[in-house]
């Protein structure tokens, strides 16, 4: 709990009041109960269990990503989440310890494909951190004349130059567009990390070590500081803060933690290309973090760990239909009480489709002849349910651009209307989805990290983990 | 000489394409203090929209219409398209995060432009398309200076984009609306109590920004004919270096940025390199910023505690 009076208790003082009884109570309990020490070890304990018992390789590289991106958004938490310095060059960063990382390790320091450096990780991954964090001081002695969304612009260009860079200058070395290939992996001492495992445990023993080193910096005075700079630099410089050192240095902690999760991810891949580290990538670390909450290290690792599940779940059709039904299932259970109307509804869906779908076969029995895209027992079931026609793509998209429409209107309904209109938008985005959405997944996923963006920031600003704060203004 | 002055020319064109869409990023900016991320994908969906124009009066080939009408239709049609487009934008994304912290709006306008991008992506394919310009406007007529050669587009884009920023100077400076925008834009509280409608105000300006990003990305389109749905991003980075520099919140700024960016871009493809040409830019950004961190014409805000 924090103390009585301070800004975050009162920020609190809603929460408190409809803290009410029940499984709540008992979370919220636990909550306060446990250490974070505690929490730390009990998923540590989890990453162990799940990297010991699990054999699927894909699940192990999965498991691997998702860590990987808990690394990216911790230290991206450094700078935008704890010093409020909005720094949209963070992807330069990783980049640089990914190429970092490549140059040491690949023959790209020898002549004519052979040769070059070779280091071991216990040298590559220091020197590669400690040039990332020097880089990060070079952006942030920039980046001290300017504020707020100026900041913002001049590192988004940061991060656009480094691609620019790498993409142009001296191929020889950086292999333009090509990239730098066949790198070592993780090597040192006698060891070498070559298998999906143990890229698991690498980057499960950088997690928790970096959790436990960020949780001191952060209960250090170092860690207030920076959120009194965060909240307010001009109180803070008033109280003798030293503003412009604690924004160069957590640039430059924030660029060392995402050159080592750069240099992970290289020597994961075994190459890295220039399209490694575009701004989509950097968006999808900003999701990791702000949908974590950010301020939290809690937050950041499950954002990093959430959103890359996600994709991945997205990304093969059968899963994405799970997701797709059961995020919908899930935000009607949520938000139509009492619960005889949510029972209603879904009955109302169902009939509101097959009396859909047999007039529509009834007419032309062209127009429900085509497949649902889903597999498995989802398929069977919505088979005689969906309308899919036998030439499903524009049919689909028109479909989708109804249905982005029908949900725009369902906003701004209340009340009965709202129920009324949710059973035709339900069921016109189950056949969108099983006609054109499932047919595409890589931009499904992308539109649907999109939407997640979105409803996520409307619903709760601060992130799943997130603090409120009071903005003083 | 001749290489000279078509560089010239080149830079004002792009420039003027960028000034276009850099306005709308500017008055969004001065009203709601948002970077509107998304702002770059509504001049894509723009030009998408002056595509479809084109083919649902016959295609390039066999125009059923004589082409000026076709341009006035283009431009009309994409223009209202990008503004209802804008306004839907602003009403269900940033409209409940008005009294959010200032990250909030940023990473949804974040997810709005993957939205709309990837449902362009999704609606119409990945393929490049094409306006097929040459084959209904002729590029060889035009006016001849000093061997070089400015054909009939580009003189449309110079002074529909004059034309523009006229009217729009005129719109701020002398209309009720304009009034009502420089008050939200000073102190949106203030306005509110004076009886100000401030989420009209807000609406309006994001429709003239978006109908300004439709009319470029038309333009666009007509002159350099690709479009795919991905010319949003770069064209968006390029407007927002261009109201940057200019200093954001400005409307002369954004202008004189876009040209400056659009020269520059233009010399330092034809002089310099074509690899480093966004390097460039992107340099030209950094380095004004540190100069003056406000930009051009940018007024620094008085800190009040």
């Amino acid at each position: 709990m924090p103390q009585i009076g301070v800004d975050e208790w009162v920020a609190q003082s809603g929460e408190r009041r409809d803290e009410g009884t029940g499984l709540r109570r008992v979370l919220h309990e636990l909550d306060t109960r446990v250490a974070w020490w505690q929490r730390l070890a009990l998923a540590a304990l989890v990453g162990v269990a799940f990297g010991l018992t699990t054999n699927n390789v894909n699940l192990l590289t999965v498991g691997f990503t998702c860590l990987l991106y808990a690394v990216l958004s911790l230290g991206l938490n450094v700078a935008a989440g704890w010093s409020g310095l909005l720094d949209l060059g963070y992807i330069a960063f990783v980049g640089f310890g990914a190429y970092g990382y490549a140059i040491f390790s690949s023959t790209a320091l020898g002549t004519d494909g052979s040769g070059g450096a070779h280091l071991a990780a216990f040298f590559s991954l220091p020197i590669v951190m400690i040039a990332g964090g020097l880089v990060g001081v070079l952006v942030g002695l920039v980046a001290l004349r300017l504020e707020g969304d100026y900041l913002a612009i001049v590192t988004l260009f940061v991060g656009q130059a480094f691609v620019e860079i790498v993409n142009n200058v001296d191929p020889g070395t950086l292999g333009g567009v090509n990239g730098i290939y066949s790198l070592d992996s993780l090597h040192g001492l006698s060891g070498n990390v070559s298998t999906p495992r143990g890229y698991f445990f690498v980057a499960l023993i950088v997690v928790v070590l970096l959790a436990w080193l960020l949780h001191l910096l952060d209960t250090s005075r170092t860690g207030r500081a920076w959120r009194a700079l965060r909240d307010d630099p001009l109180a803070a410089s008033a109280m003798t803060i030293p503003v412009n050192k604690l924004k160069v240095m957590a640039f430059s902690f924030s660029a060392a933690i995402g050159a080592l999760g750069g240099a992970l991810f290289a020597a994961q891949q075994g190459s890295v290309f220039p399209t490694n580290f575009t701004e989509s990538i950097l968006i999808l670390i900003f999701a990791c973090l702000v949908l974590g909450g950010a301020g939290s290290i809690a937050g950041a690792i499950a954002g990093g760990i959430i959103v890359w599940a996600l994709e991945q779940m997205l990304s093969s059709p059968t899963d994405a239909g799970y997701l797709f039904y059961g995020l919908i299932l899930l935000a009607l259970f949520l938000r139509i009480r009492p619960l005889w109307k949510f029972f209603a509804v879904l009955a109302g869906i169902v009939v509101f489709g097959l009396v859909a779908h047999a007039i529509v076969g009834a007419i032309s029995s062209s127009a429900t002849a085509g497949h649902p895209g889903s597999f498995g027992w989802i398929g069977s079931a919505v088979k005689n349910w969906v309308i899919v026609p036998s030439d499903p793509i524009s049919y689909g998209n028109i479909l989708f651009v109804l249905v982005i429409v029908l949900v725009l209107v369902l906003i701004r309904l209340q009340g009965n209307a709202r129920l009324l209109l949710v059973v035709p938008t339900v069921y016109l985005a189950a056949c969108c989805w099983e006609s054109r959405l499932i047919v595409n997944p890589a931009i499904t996923t992308q539109i649907m990290l999109g939407v997640i963006l979105i409803v996520t920031m409307a619903a709760r600003p601060n992130g799943l983990l997130g603090t409120r704060r009071v903005e003083v203004v | 000489m001749q290489v000279f002055i078509q560089t010239l020319v080149n830079g004002l064109v792009t420039g003027c394409l960028y000034a276009l869409i850099a306005l709308g990023y500017t008055m969004v900016y001065g009203v709601l203090k948002l970077l509107n991320f998304a702002h770059g994908d509504v001049y894509m969906v723009g030009a998408y929209i002056g595509y479809f124009v084109i083919q649902w009066f016959g295609g390039p080939n066999h125009l059923a219409i004589p082409v000026p009408l076709l341009i006035v239709f283009m431009l009309l049609i994409a223009g209202l398209g990008t503004g209802l487009l804008g306004v839907a934008i602003e009403r269900f994304a940033y409209r409940p995060l008005r009294d959010a912290p200032r990250i909030a709006p940023l990473i949804t306008a974040l997810g709005v432009s993957f939205v709309l991008e990837n449902t362009v992506l999704l609606l119409f394919g990945g393929f490049q398309r094409s306006y097929n310009t040459t084959d209904f406007i002729s590029d060889t007529n035009g006016i001849h200076i000093a061997g070089a050669h400015i054909d009939s587009v580009e003189i449309m884009i110079v002074v529909l984009t004059a034309v523009l920023c006229y009217g729009l100077v005129q719109l701020v400076n002398r209309t009720t609306l304009g009034k009502s925008m420089r008050a939200v834009a000073s102190d949106r509280e203030a306005a509110e109590m004076l009886g100000i409608n401030v989420d009209r105000t807000i609406a309006l300006t994001f429709f003239i920004g978006s109908v300004l990003a439709g009319v470029a990305g038309v333009m666009s389109g007509l002159e350099f004919q690709t479009i795919s749905a991905t010319i949003g991003f770069l064209a968006g980075l390029k407007a927002f270096t261009a109201a940057v520099v200019g200093g954001i919140g400005s409307i002369t700024g954004a202008v004189v940025g876009g040209i400056v960016i659009g020269m520059c871009e233009a010399f330092s493809l034809s002089y310099i390199s074509e690899k480093y040409s966004d390097l460039i830019v992107f340099g030209i950004l950094i380095v004004t910023m540190l100069v003056r961190p406000t930009g051009i014409f940018g007024r620094r805000a008085l800190q009040k505690v």
